[in-house]
């Protein structure tokens, strides 16, 4: 078990479990403390859509018996924990931000929820994102758009800005979110916090509610990265119940995030900052100079596939989201509009149910699918994948992990790209190779633009690379300039 | 064939056979048919949002086993998405195989010779089961309609035959054999009345000679043997009407009614679903180690063909359609295995055959788990003339009930043996207490033979045999 007081790294969140296992302070004045600052903080940021004041204070009691008890406590002894509403909670509303799911309370835990709670992490409560998971600012919730803790009268990014929003201001010391096409590192570089998508099927999909299948993975969103890598190693892990996961050991890469980049290649790619804002740019370099000087090679390398990647994941990711979205007829759970038939039914349901970018995105997936078109759309988008991913092989037959921006901009504000679809989907540029190939990344918070708003820095690694990913990103954060402080944050 | 005047019919069949597993295809709940609605349920088959399927390792040994036994090539296979939205479908689409199935080109041998082609058999999951409430039951007039997710995610193997058979009575016999083949394969329970088994058929028909293949209509709700023959023929001259009117036919879905007695349009070609098919991205591809296909391979007993020539060789010259009848009808109930001990332990093989056809098959499930021994002793004891059959019937009726030794059974029962010559004793009295009957029957009058077995077997509280009394008639009329 990492002790962050041996290491000297930061970790605020193993600071408060290494706490709570020696007493002092207990998880229920914890938990109690973070309650009050989503209660005080939550009314302007909305990241929450529900919180658990009595379930959480509960689970936190059960902690300090342990504690008193002498049993372990587990390695997030205490933590308070935000967990992403499109992850399953037993008993509580799980939405996903949609009408849709209206009343409904999942009968299970997700398998990430599960292994949270056995690490002793306390959730608190379930946070907003955009519906389904389906875009880059939170502004396609239901509920109504989260706020940046840096800036309320712009984005947190998305899907996760709920859980990454909650991080940077303090109400929680991490967070889950799920990243299908960069929901979780995009988000946490709008924030200013780190967010990290691991290798495909080393994270358990159980109980994530899916969006598209073949490219979602849930992960941590925390504001240093020995806690991303602590929250990591609780929630990699087989598991029987999805088939898609990997068998592997046990990654422990948070005792590994101290080896440092000494000899480490690192390739700069040219497609990840090819046309993003230049302040963004100048903090790339900076942070592939901060990176040499540590002892790493850093090399310019270019892999010109990544350009194909952001029409081939707007195929790829709405053909399978018009599957997995088809389920919410009306029948079983969720919002019923009564009507004549069950066809009717069913129509009126999901008209009345799903936000315009659910629909949008349902259109453009069932038209990529229908018959005569799957070879040009979906089956096309297919091949490219493997383009990528035997392109990004080839380029780490010279580098250990490549690095590039993590957005293309740093925090818009609201409303500003809401009528214009493509320009969000642009958001995702700089983030969907590592989701087509399923490669694990990271983004780490690397100072600000000149406005003050936080910029992140995107490292990449090759499947199952995480332990050379924390290590680069511990790397960064050493060097990385200061954040000013959010404007929204609790103390 | 059944085609009339000029007109040759083709027919293809696709079989869905539910498998007989423990558990569903893609989770644990229990696979099991007529309980309690909605109560073999769980997130994974009710298709709750953030559940994720597991694919059954036993229903892919099944799959394997229907494969090997319909001689087909096992391959590396794929799951795919089909999608369609319906109320008893939870996930609003079907996992089952696509353009990867398991099991490819085999073929089935009918007991005609026909040899008709496997195009493929592959897995996929059932469907819940929706009843329509009010309006008599019909689904435009209900008022409402109720889901039973038992069934749903229920393991099935598809099974599609080729365009190889040509009449109503070919495609009974295929089904027959198919499904004896499926029973032996230990893959399903066979049961078409619980819905194991549901056919769907594909018919066209063509001017005998031509290669070409007419456009064909697939008809649907096949639920037996005599539905399938109905439809069938009813969509042969359904077809050939048309054609002959100078129509054409319109390649349909058609719903077989069985109260009415017609296939009716359901849609059309141009109506079809686009079920979008893609690979299921939740579920990795299925590739069967050679070690697994080997161990599945030898554990198969032999098929219902097999077992059929086994039992027709004991027989040797004494066939014909009756004993062919008989023959299929033990391997059917799987008593063959009866009948082949039964003979290996001395018993006469026509006589044991005949036991097990008729008065064993009765009570099959009984009768399988009869002692061979004792089968084969009461199979001698009638054929040497110490039981008369209506004896050896009712110890048979007492073995099948309570078990036991047939000697002892006919003994508590009193059945002694009645000799050749106390039983011609009772026949001379039986004929000198009726004279001028006695005199009809010499005179030609045949059907008087029943009118004196009648007498003997009053006379003998039913244990003389009925053939050794007319034998003795025939004797003595000389």
């Amino acid at each position: 078990m990492t002790d962050p007081s041996t290491s000297g790294r930061a970790a605020p969140a193993l600071g408060i479990a290494a706490g709570v296992r020696r007493g002092d302070p207990s998880a229920a004045a914890v938990v109690q403390r973070h309650l009050e600052a989503i209660d005080e903080h939550d009314g302007v940021l909305h990241a929450f859509l529900t919180v658990l004041h009595d379930s959480a204070l509960a689970e936190a009691a059960e902690i300090d018996r342990r504690v008193a008890a002498g049993e372990a406590a587990g390695a997030l002894a205490g933590v308070p924990v935000a967990v992403k509403d499109n992850l399953c909670t037993r008993g509580v509303p799980t939405t996903c931000s949609s009408r849709i799911l209206e009343g409904w309370r999942p009968p299970y835990d997700a398998t990430v929820v599960e292994k949270l709670r056995a690490a002793g992490a306390v959730v608190v409560g379930k946070t907003n994102l955009d519906e389904f998971a389906m875009g880059s600012s939170t502004e396609n919730s239901a509920f109504g758009p989260t706020r940046n803790p840096h800036d309320p009268e712009r984005v947190p990014g998305g899907s996760s800005g709920g859980s990454a929003a909650a991080v940077a201001a303090g109400l929680v010391p991490m967070a889950l979110g799920s990243d299908t096409g960069g929901s979780i590192r995009q988000p946490a570089a709008l924030c200013g916090v780190v967010g990290m998508k691991p290798t495909y099927g080393t994270v358990s999909r159980y109980g994530l509610v899916a969006f598209a299948s073949s490219l979602d993975q849930v992960g941590p969103i925390t504001r240093s990265v020995l806690d991303a890598a602590a929250l990591f190693d609780v929630i990699a892990g087989d598991d029987p119940r999805d088939s898609t996961c990997l068998e592997r050991p046990s990654p422990r890469c948070a005792e590994r995030c101290d080896q440092g980049v000494d000899g480490l290649r690192v390739g700069v790619l040219a497609e990840l900052l090819d046309g993003v804002d230049p302040a963004v740019g100048a903090r790339v370099r900076q942070a592939a100079e901060v990176l040499a000087a540590a002892g790493a090679h850093v090399e310019e390398r270019s892999v010109p596939e990544l350009r194909l990647g952001l029409p081939a994941y707007y195929l790829v990711a709405p053909a399978e989201a018009s599957s997995n979205l088809a389920r919410y007829d009306g029948v079983r759970y969720g919002l019923r509009v009564e009507a004549d038939t069950a066809e009717a039914m069913n129509s009126a349901t999901r008209a009345a149910g799903f936000g315009p970018e659910v629909k949008r995105r349902i259109m453009l997936g069932t038209y990529a699918l229908s018959a005569g078109y799957y070879d040009a759309y979906y089956g096309q988008a297919q091949k490219v994948r493997t383009l990528i991913i035997d392109a990004l092989a080839a380029a780490y037959q010279h580098a250990d992990v490549l690095l590039g921006a993590t957005t293309p901009t740093t925090a818009f504000a609201l409303g500003a790209k809401v009528d214009d679809p493509w320009a969000m989907y642009l958001s995702d540029v700089c983030t969907v190779p590592s989701n087509l190939a399923g490669h694990p990344a990271i983004s780490v918070p690397f100072g600000t633009d000149d406005g003050l708003l936080p910029v992140g820095v995107q490292v990449l690694a090759p499947a199952l690379g995480e332990a050379v990913l924390f290590r680069a990103a511990a790397a960064l954060e050493d060097a990385a300039p200061a954040l000013s402080a959010p404007r929204v944050l609790a103390r | 064939m059944s085609a009339p005047g000029a007109w040759e019919s083709v027919i293809g069949l696709e079989v869905h056979c539910e498998l007989k597993t423990r558990t569903k295809l893609f989770c644990g709940c229990r696979n099991a048919f007529g309980e309690e609605p909605n109560t073999n349920v769980c997130p994974v088959c009710l298709g709750l949002p953030g559940s994720l399927p597991v694919l059954n390792a036993g229903a892919v040994e099944l799959a394997m086993r229907i494969g090997t036994a319909l001689h087909c090539e096992i391959r590396p296979s794929l799951f795919h998405r089909k999608n369609y939205f319906y109320p008893d479908m939870p996930k609003d689409f079907q996992i089952t195989q696509y353009d990867a199935p398991i099991n490819v080109d085999g073929f089935l041998d009918l007991p005609d010779g026909t040899r008709v082609g496997i195009v493929r058999a592959h897995m996929e999951e059932d469907t819940g089961k929706t009843t329509h409430v009010g309006g008599g039951g019909r689904i435009h007039d209900a008022e409402h309609a109720l889901v039973d997710y038992n069934r749903a995610g229920v393991p099935l193997v598809e099974i599609v035959s080729a365009p190889d058979l040509r009449s109503s009575t070919q495609a009974r016999l295929y089904v027959s054999e198919l499904r004896g083949i499926l029973v032996a394969a230990d893959a399903s329970d066979g049961r078409m009345e619980e819905g194991s088994l549901r056919v769907d058929a594909n018919v066209s028909v063509r001017r005998a000679g031509t290669a070409e293949l007419g456009t064909r209509c697939e008809i649907k709700n096949l639920n037996s043997l005599r539905s399938l023959g109905r439809a069938v023929d009813y969509e042969i001259d359904r077809q050939v009407a048309l054609l002959e009117d100078g129509g054409a036919v319109v390649q349909q879905t058609r719903h077989w009614d069985e109260d009415h007695g017609e296939t009716v349009a359901l849609r059309s070609k141009e109506e079809a679903f686009d079920y979008r098919y893609f690979p299921e991205p939740d579920l990795v591809p299925v590739v069967p180690d050679p070690a697994w296909q080997r161990d599945v391979s030898a554990s198969l007993g032999p098929m219902p063909a097999e077992r059929r020539a086994k039992v027709s060789a004991l027989l040797g010259p004494a066939d014909g359609p009756a004993r062919v009848e008989q023959v299929s009808t033990v391997v059917e109930l799987g008593l063959d295995a009866l009948v082949v001990a039964a003979v290996n332990a001395g018993a006469d093989p026509v006589l044991a055959l005949t036991r097990a056809a008729n008065e064993a098959a009765a009570e099959a499930e009984r009768a399988r788990a009869l002692d061979a021994a004792s089968f084969a002793s009461l199979v001698r004891m009638e054929h040497d003339g110490e039981l008369s059959a209506t004896q050896a019937k009712a110890v048979l009726a007492d073995m099948l009930e309570l078990g036991g030794d047939p000697a002892e059974i006919a003994q508590r029962r009193g059945f002694e043996a009645l000799g050749a010559g106390s039983l011609a004793a009772v026949v001379d009295e039986v004929l000198a207490a009726n004279p001028a009957e006695w005199e009809r029957y010499r005179a030609g009058e045949d059907k008087l033979a029943g009118f004196f077995t009648g007498k003997v077997m009053q006379a003998t509280s039913g244990r003389a045999d009925g053939k050794a009394v007319a034998a003795e008639l025939r004797r003595r009329r000389g």
